[in-house]
C-alpha cells in the first residue's frame, strides 16, 4: 500500500524521522520545546502521524495482471483420489524419522504408478496440488514426464511465474513459452535460425515428434554450418522416428569430418535393415562365418577380417581396438553387430534362428559371436533373435556367467512382448532364485502377471526358509511392493507369522520376514484401494482392481512347464 | 444432522497433528491394514485397535462430538497429543463409512466415552463454573492492584528508555544490537507487562532490518508510547478504550460481552510456534450477524493448542466478547457439533479493505491488521512481490512479505490460475496476507497457512 493521505503536511513526517534518527539533542523536532521534553513530543507527535498514515493507507496500483492459464477440459479428479494425492504427496523423503521401514508402505514410491493410473483415465490435476506436484517432480526426475502429464496446463502456467519450476517448461516438448506449435512455420524457422543451443535442440525434438521428415529437412538445410558437437546433438534426435527416408541423410553424414558424427550415422544406418549400410556390413558378415560340414555335426566357422580399410571405417567401424582387445575380433564385432539378423539364415544354410544359436562355434569364437548377435538383435529390436539367445529360461547356463550378461538378457528381454517377458523371466525366477533377477524384473510389465508374481513370491518364501536377511532381498522386495498384482495380497497372508526359528537361521531374521510381509501385504492392499478410489466416487472398498491399461493379457501358455504356478506351502511352525 | 454428517476431510484431520512428523506417522496408519474392531457411533465416538510393533494392538478412541475439538484417548506411550493412532483414526473414519462401521463401543471405549459425558453434562449444568470464583475477593482485589503497580513502575522506566533512545537518535539502535532490547523486555516481564515484553523484543529486530528501517522503528516506539501514556492515564480513557489498553499491556481478560449465537464459519485456523508457547488463532465468521470473531488457544511447547476447529465447518454455538476494540472472543454453549459447510462469506473489494482497517484504528490504534474477505481478486507478480489485484479497476493490495515466501502462496497462484478467487485473510499496514481462498467454481475452501 502507498500514498498516505497528504494532509496536514507531507513534510511533517519526514521532519519527525530525521529529528528521531539524528537525535533531539542534536535537532528539535518541529513544533516542541528543546530539552527534557522533546522526546516525549516528538513520540506524541509521531504517534498521532503513525495512526494517521496507517488509517489513511489505501490500495496500490495494479500491475499488470497474469494471463489467465488455459483451461483443462479434462474431468475433476474423484475426492477420495484427490485426497490420496494429498497424502502421497505428503510423504516427502526426509520428513520422517530414519531408519529401519517398518510395516508401513512406502508412499512416495506409490506415486509413480498411481500417476500412470490417473493418467490413463485422463483426470484433472486439482489445482491447489499442482504446487506440491511440481514440488516431488523437482526432486525426482523420473516422475517428470507422468507428474507432468498429470499436472496439465496450468502447471506450465505456474511453472512460466516460479524459477523453481522452470524444468516443467524444459520438459515438456512444446512447453516452453518459445517453442511454436506446428502451425508457426515462420517462427520455427526463425528460432532454428537465431535460437539458443538448447532451444534449436528442443525445437527440432519437437518437429521430429510430430513431423519427422521436416525436421529432416530442416537439419539438412543448415547442416554444413553447424558445429561438430552440434551436428551430433541434432543427428541423435533422429532416433525418434528413424525411417527409411533418412537414409540418403545419413548416408551422407557417413562422410562427415567428425568420427562421432560418422558413428553415429553408421548406428542409425544399422538400425534399418533395409539401407545400403546393413547391405553392405551383410556382405562383409557374412564372409566371415561358415558352416563347416566336414566335422561330425555341423559347426560354425570365424574368420575374422585381416583388415579394417577404408570402406569398413566410412561405414562406421572404429579402427582401433580398445586395450587388452585383439584388432581382428573388435573389428568382427562390429560388423555382425550391424548387420542385419536376416543375413544369418540365408547365409548358414535355411536355418532358424533357433538352429543357428544352437550350433557350436569353432576355435572360442562362440562368446564373440553370440555377443555381437545380442547387441544386433537388441539394435535392430528382433523378438525371434532374441528367443533364440535368450534360451530356456531354466537352462543351467541361464544362471550362470555365460555368454550373455544379465544386463544383455534384460536388452533382449525388452524386445520381446510383454507377456512373454514375464513368462520367461518367472522361468528363471523358479530356476535360478532371486539373487540375479533384480535387473530382469525391471523390464516386466507392472503389474507381474501371475505366474511372475507367484514365482517371486515363492522364491522369497524359499529364501525365507533358508534362514537369510529380507534385506539381501530388499531391491526385490521393493520391486515387488510397486509391481506385484494387488490380487495377491491375500496369498502373503500365511507368510505373516513369524515361524520358529531353525538352528541354522540368522538371529531374528523370521520377524524381519514377517515384518516385510506384512509391509508388502499393506502396500498390494493400499495400491488396490488407491485403483479403487480412482475407479468410483463413492467408498471404496479394497476390491479387485483390473486395470486393463496396464495389465498384459496371458492369452496362451509356453511350451515349456517353468511358468505354471507353484504353490506356496506354509511356513514351518506358523 | 446426524454425526454420519460431520465426518471430516482428511485435510481437517491433518490439521489435528502436533507437527510434521505426527501428520506423516499418522497418514500412514490411516488405512484399514493395521486396525481391527473399529467402529463409530452415532454420537460421533470413534475408536480401534492398531497393531502396534509390540503384541498388544493399542487401544484408541477419540470423540469428535465436543464442539471444542476432538478428545484422544489411546494407550500408546507417546508424548504427543493427539498420537499418530489417533490422527490414523480420525483419517480412516473420514475415508467414508465402510472403514468404522456403525455399532457399539467396546467396554474399554464405552468407559472413557461415558465419563467424558458426565463431566460434560456436569460441565453444562453448571456453565458459571461455581467454585472457580476467587475464594478471596479481597486478596484478589490487593493482588491487582499490586500488579498494576507494577506494570506501572515498568511502564515509567520504558517511557525512560524510549526518551534516552529519542534524545541520542535512532541511528545509535544499530549500533547497541539486540541485547539491549532483550534486557529492556526482561525487565518488562518482571513488571508483568507481557504485552509490553513483546513489543519490546519485536522493536529489537527492527533496526538494520532492511530500507526504511527507522521510519518503522520511530513508528513502532511512538505505538509504545502511547500504550505506556494509555496505561500511565487509564483512568482518563473511555472504558472500552481503557479495556483495550489494559489487554494490550497484558493483563488477562476474560469474557464480559453477552452470549451471541450464531452460525459461526470456521474461515482460517494458524499457529504461531514459539519455543515455549504456541498460539493457535482460528477466525470464525457469523454468518447471521456478520461478524468476524478471533478464538485464542495456547499449547505448551510440543503440544497442539487443544482447541481445533478445521477450515469449512460451521458451528451452532454461542461466543462472549472480551472486552476492549478487538474481535476476541471464546467460545459458549454449543447446540450441535460442527457440520462441514459449503457457505462461504461475503467480500468486499481492496478499497473496502483498507476503509475497514482505518476504522479499526479509530478503536484500537495498536492494530496491526484487521480480518477481511476480498471478492474477486487476482494474484498478481509485481517484481519479487505480489499482489491481490481487483478484477474490475486498477486497484491492488500488496501481499506482505512474509506471505510471499510461505507455500501457501503458491496454493493461491495455483487456484487462481489467472481467473478472480476469493480470499480471506488479514488486512494491515503491512500488507495483506492471506489465509484461505475459495475458487470463482464451486469448490472447496483452499488452506493457505
Amino acid at each position: 500500500m502507498n500514498a498516505p493521505p497528504p494532509l496536514p503536511s507531507p513534510t511533517a513526517w519526514e521532519d519527525l524521522v530525521t529529528a528521531a534518527l539524528l537525535g533531539t539533542d542534536r535537532r528539535t523536532p518541529p513544533g516542541a520545546a528543546p530539552g527534557r521534553t522533546a522526546p516525549a513530543a516528538l513520540l506524541d507527535a509521531a504517534a498521532a502521524e503513525t495512526v494517521r498514515r496507517r488509517a489513511g493507507l489505501r490500495p496500490g496500483r495494479a500491475a499488470p495482471r497474469p494471463a489467465p492459464a488455459a483451461e483443462d477440459p479434462r474431468p475433476a479428479l474423484p475426492v477420495a483420489a484427490a485426497r490420496r494425492l494429498a497424502f502421497l504427496l505428503a510423504d516427502r523423503p526426509g520428513t520422517g524419522p530414519g531408519g529401519r521401514r517398518g510395516t508401513a508402505p512406502d508412499l512416495m514410491e506409490l506415486l509413480p504408478q498411481w500417476l500412470t493410473a490417473v493418467n490413463a483415465r485422463g483426470f484433472a490435476a486439482p489445482a491447489e496440488s499442482l504446487p506440491a506436484l511440481l514440488d516431488a517432480a523437482r526432486g525426482r526426475t523420473d516422475l517428470r514426464p507422468a507428474a507432468l502429464e498429470f499436472a496439465g496446463p496450468r502447471a506450465l502456467w505456474l511453472a512460466r511465474l516460479n524459477p523453481d519450476w522452470r524444468f516443467a517448461l524444459r520438459a515438456t516438448p512444446g512447453g516452453g513459452t518459445s517453442l511454436p506449435g506446428p502451425t508457426e512455420t515462420e517462427r520455427a524457422e526463425k528460432l532454428w535460425q537465431e535460437g539458443l543451443f538448447a532451444e534449436r535442440v528442443a525445437l527440432l525434438a519437437s518437429i521430429r515428434f510430430r513431423d519427422p521428415d521436416a525436421a529432416r529437412e530442416l537439419l539438412a538445410a543448415s547442416w554444413s554450418t553447424e558445429r561438430a558437437e552440434d551436428r551430433l546433438m541434432f543427428l541423435d534426435s533422429l532416433r525418434t522416428g528413424l525411417g527409411t527416408r533418412d537414409e540418403p541423410f545419413l548416408e551422407q553424414a557417413l562422410t562427415d569430418r567428425s568420427r562421432n558424427v560418422r558413428a553415429t550415422a553408421a548406428e542409425l544406418l544399422s538400425a534399418l535393415p533395409g539401407s545400403a549400410l546393413a547391405a553392405r556390413m551383410a556382405v562383409r558378415a557374412g564372409a566371415c562365418v561358415a558352416v563347416d560340414h566336414t566335422l561330425d555335426t555341423p559347426t560354425l566357422l570365424v574368420e575374422a577380417p585381416h583388415e579394417c580399410d577404408a570402406g569398413m571405417e566410412r561405414d562406421g567401424v572404429s579402427a582401433k581396438a580398445p586395450a587388452g582387445r585383439g584388432e581382428r575380433s573388435w573389428w568382427f564385432g562390429q560388423l555382425v553387430e550391424a548387420a542385419p539378423l536376416a543375413t544369418w539364415p540365408t547365409r548358414l544354410g535355411g536355418r532358424t534362428p533357433e538352429q543357428i544359436v544352437a550350433l557350436p562355434v569353432a576355435d572360442d569364437w562362440l562368446g564373440e559371436l553370440h555377443a555381437a548377435w545380442c547387441r544386433a538383435a537388441v539394435r535392430q529390436r528382433d523378438a525371434d533373435w532374441s528367443r533364440a539367445l535368450l534360451g530356456v529360461p531354466s537352462a543351467p547356463g541361464a544362471g550362470g556367467p555365460g555368454a550373455v550378461s544379465l544386463a544383455e538378457r534384460a536388452k533382449l528381454l525388452g524386445t520381446l512382448p510383454v507377456a512373454e517377458r514375464a513368462e520367461w523371466v518367472a522361468g528363471f525366477i523358479a530356476a535360478h532364485g532371486l539373487s540375479e533377477a533384480f535387473q530382469l524384473l525391471g523390464v516386466c510389465p507392472v503389474p507381474w502377471a501371475t505366474p511372475l508374481g507367484r514365482a517371486v513370491v515363492d522364491a522369497l518364501n524359499i529364501a525365507r526358509d533358508a534362514g537369510s536377511y529380507p534385506w539381501s532381498f530388499s531391491g526385490v522386495m521393493g520391486l515387488a511392493e510397486r509391481c506385484l498384482d494387488p490380487e495377491e495380497a491375500t496369498r502373503l497372508d500365511a507368510l505373516l507369522a513369524v515361524p520358529d526359528e531353525p538352528e541354522d537361521a540368522s538371529p531374528g531374521a523370521g520377524g524381519y520376514w514377517a515384518e516385510a510381509f506384512q509391509r508388502l501385504g499393506r502396500t498390494l492392499r493400499l495400491r488396490a484401494v488407491m485403483t479403487a478410489e480412482l475407479n468410483s466416487e463413492t467408498p471404496v472398498h479394497a476390491s479387485s482392481p483390473s486395470d486393463d491399461s496396464e495389465t498384459p493379457v496371458h492369452a496362451s501358455s509356453p511350451s515349456d512347464d517353468s511358468g505354471t504356478p507353484v504353490h506356496i506351502s506354509s511356513p514351518s511352525g506358523a | 444432522m446426524t454425526q454420519q454428517g460431520v465426518r471430516w476431510t482428511a485435510d481437517q484431520v491433518l490439521a489435528l497433528a502436533p507437527d510434521s512428523t505426527s501428520r506423516k506417522a499418522g497418514s500412514k496408519l490411516g488405512t484399514a491394514d493395521p486396525w481391527s474392531g473399529t467402529g463409530s457411533s452415532r454420537e460421533g465416538a470413534v475408536w480401534g485397535l492398531c497393531e502396534g510393533s509390540g503384541g498388544t494392538p493399542y487401544r484408541t478412541v477419540v470423540d469428535t462430538a465436543d464442539g471444542t475439538g476432538p478428545a484422544y484417548r489411546c494407550s500408546c506411550p507417546s508424548r504427543k497429543f493427539p498420537c499418530k493412532h489417533a490422527l490414523g483414526l480420525l483419517l480412516l473414519w473420514s475415508g467414508g463409512e465402510g472403514a468404522t462401521p456403525a455399532g457399539r463401543a467396546p467396554d474399554w471405549a464405552e468407559q472413557w466415552i461415558a465419563g467424558r459425558r458426565r463431566t460434560q453434562e456436569k460441565r453444562e449444568a453448571d456453565p458459571t463454573g461455581s467454585g472457580s470464583g476467587p475464594a478471596d475477593p479481597e486478596g484478589a482485589r490487593r493482588r491487582a492492584e499490586r500488579r498494576a503497580e507494577r506494570i506501572t513502575s515498568g511502564a515509567t522506566e520504558l517511557e525512560e528508555r524510549l526518551a534516552d533512545l529519542l534524545r541520542s537518535g535512532l541511528a545509535t539502535a544499530e549500533q547497541s544490537g539486540y541485547t539491549l532490547w532483550e534486557e529492556t523486555a526482561a525487565r518488562m516481564v518482571d513488571a508483568q507487562a507481557p504485552g509490553l515484553a513483546s513489543r519490546v523484543r519485536e522493536l529489537g529486530a527492527i533496526p538494520g532490518s532492511g530500507p526504511s528501517w527507522p521510519v518503522r522503528l520511530l513508528e513502532e516506539c511512538a505505538l509504545l508510547h502511547l500504550l505506556d501514556r494509555g496505561w500511565l492515564h487509564r483512568e482518563r480513557l473511555p472504558e472500552t478504550l481503557a479495556a483495550t489498553v489494559r489487554a494490550r499491556v497484558g493483563l488477562p481478560t476474560s469474557p464480559t460481552g453477552p452470549p451471541v449465537r450464531d452460525h459461526w464459519l470456521v474461515l482460517a485456523q494458524y499457529d504461531t510456534p514459539d519455543p515455549k508457547l504456541t498460539t493457535r488463532r482460528i477466525w470464525l465468521h457469523g454468518t447471521a450477524s456478520g461478524r468476524t470473531a478471533l478464538l485464542l488457544s495456547y499449547g505448551a511447547a510440543g503440544r497442539a493448542p487443544e482447541l481445533t476447529l478445521p477450515v469449512g465447518l460451521a458451528l451452532d454455538a454461542e461466543v462472549s466478547a472480551h472486552p476492549g476494540a478487538g474481535q476476541r472472543v471464546s467460545l459458549g454453549e454449543q447446540f450441535a457439533p460442527p457440520v462441514l459447510t459449503g457457505t462461504r462469506p461475503p467480500g468486499m473489494t481492496t478499497a473496502e479493505a483498507t476503509a475497514r482497517y482505518g476504522e479499526i484504528l479509530r478503536h484500537d490504534p495498536w492494530q496491526d491488521s484487521v480480518p477481511v474477505t476480498l471478492d474477486n481478486v487476482i494474484p498478481t507478480p509485481d517484481g519479487d512481490a505480489w499482489q491481490l489485484a481487483d478484477t474490475e479497476g486498477d486497484r491492488a493490495l500488496p501481499l506482505t512479505s512474509a506471505a510471499v515466501s510461505r507455500p501457501g502462496l503458491w496454493r493461491l497462484v495455483a487456484l487462481s490460475g489467472g481467473a478472480p478467487v476469493k480470499v480471506f485473510g488479514e488486512c494491515g499496514h503491512r500488507g495483506f496476507t492471506p489465509l484461505t481462498a475459495w475458487p470463482t467454481t464451486p469448490g472447496e475452501a483452499v488452506r493457505l497457512c
